[in-house]
């Protein structure tokens, strides 16, 4: 999947061949907000393009079609530190018009998430 | 120099050097403040395009852009900067932003209590009677004592 040039511009990859779901997001200064720490922006832009990711994959095999973002709540829950950041979204409900999308972020340890976001998707049938 | 004897905290200050780290990968800039506001603008860059087909801008730096903007505004209305972390940010976007046009935001802070501070905030792209997005979101003082009942 070909991720956009604001994904290039963090530095995301895919994390995983066998899982095109899980995304990677390796530290770098220009990612800071508060000396030592990663800028909530860039966090909260991962998770938004985990969400895209993982919306694009369910609707490739559900039809296709465009998707436009309604909204995003992200939550912080830990301060995210100067080591590679990891983020998986997953799609909760699929339908004909709207998507209910949530996705992770965590850095060690997968059940220690430092952030999280839900989102809702306009979805655009072909 | 106690806190008491210290200037207020002024953003346009804090930020004339420009914006370091994330906001300085997104070229981020000052453009105007009040008490307990404070708006920044976000030039439109083509390595922020979230969606290749029409050239509009990915949500991700409109919400970094947000998200400084209502920091710096807690800061300004409580008078003086203090460490805090963003607890929660919901943004609505309203409708896309426009391929080329430089982004506004402005981020109000309404209510400050002990350990949290409540903010709000909008972006345009240059009529704030049209804005493209729609912020409401909280952040915590990390120096506060835990609350006791």
């Amino acid at each position: 999947m070909m991720l956009p040039p604001y994904a290039e511009l963090l530095g995301i990859t895919l994390a995983d061949a066998a899982d095109p779901t899980l995304l990677l997001m390796p530290s770098a200064d220009t990612l800071l907000g508060r000396p030592g720490y990663l800028h909530g922006g860039a966090i909260g832009g991962l998770l938004e393009m985990a969400a895209i990711v993982a919306l694009r994959c369910a609707l490739a095999e559900d039809g296709g079609g465009q998707i436009k973002p309604i909204n995003v709540t992200v939550d912080y829950m830990r301060g995210g530190r100067e080591k590679p950041t990891f983020a998986q979204g997953s799609v909760t409900r699929l339908g004909g018009r709207v998507a209910n999308v949530e996705a992770t972020a965590w850095q060690d340890d997968a059940d220690k998430p430092i952030a999280a976001a839900r989102m809702n998707y306009l979805i655009v049938r072909p | 120099m106690t806190p008491e004897t210290l200037p207020p905290f002024d953003p346009q200050r804090f930020i004339r050097h420009g914006v370091g780290g994330h906001g300085g990968l997104l070229k981020l800039s000052y453009h105007a403040h009040g008490p307990d506001w404070v708006e920044l603008q976000l030039p439109y860059q083509a390595a922020l395009v979230g969606d290749p087909g029409s050239g509009v801008l990915a949500s991700g730096p409109i919400l970094t852009m947000m998200d400084m903007a209502t920091s710096l505004a807690v800061w300004t209305r409580f008078g003086q900067f203090r460490p805090h972390a963003t607890l929660d940010l919901r943004i609505d976007y309203l409708r896309p932003a426009t391929p080329g046009k430089t982004v506004f935001g402005r981020g109000e802070c309404y209510r400050i209590t002990r350990s949290i501070s409540f903010v709000r905030g909008q972006a345009h792209d240059g009529d704030p009677a049209d804005p493209l997005a729609h912020v409401a979101g909280t952040f915590m003082f990390t120096d506060a004592p835990a609350e006791r009942a």
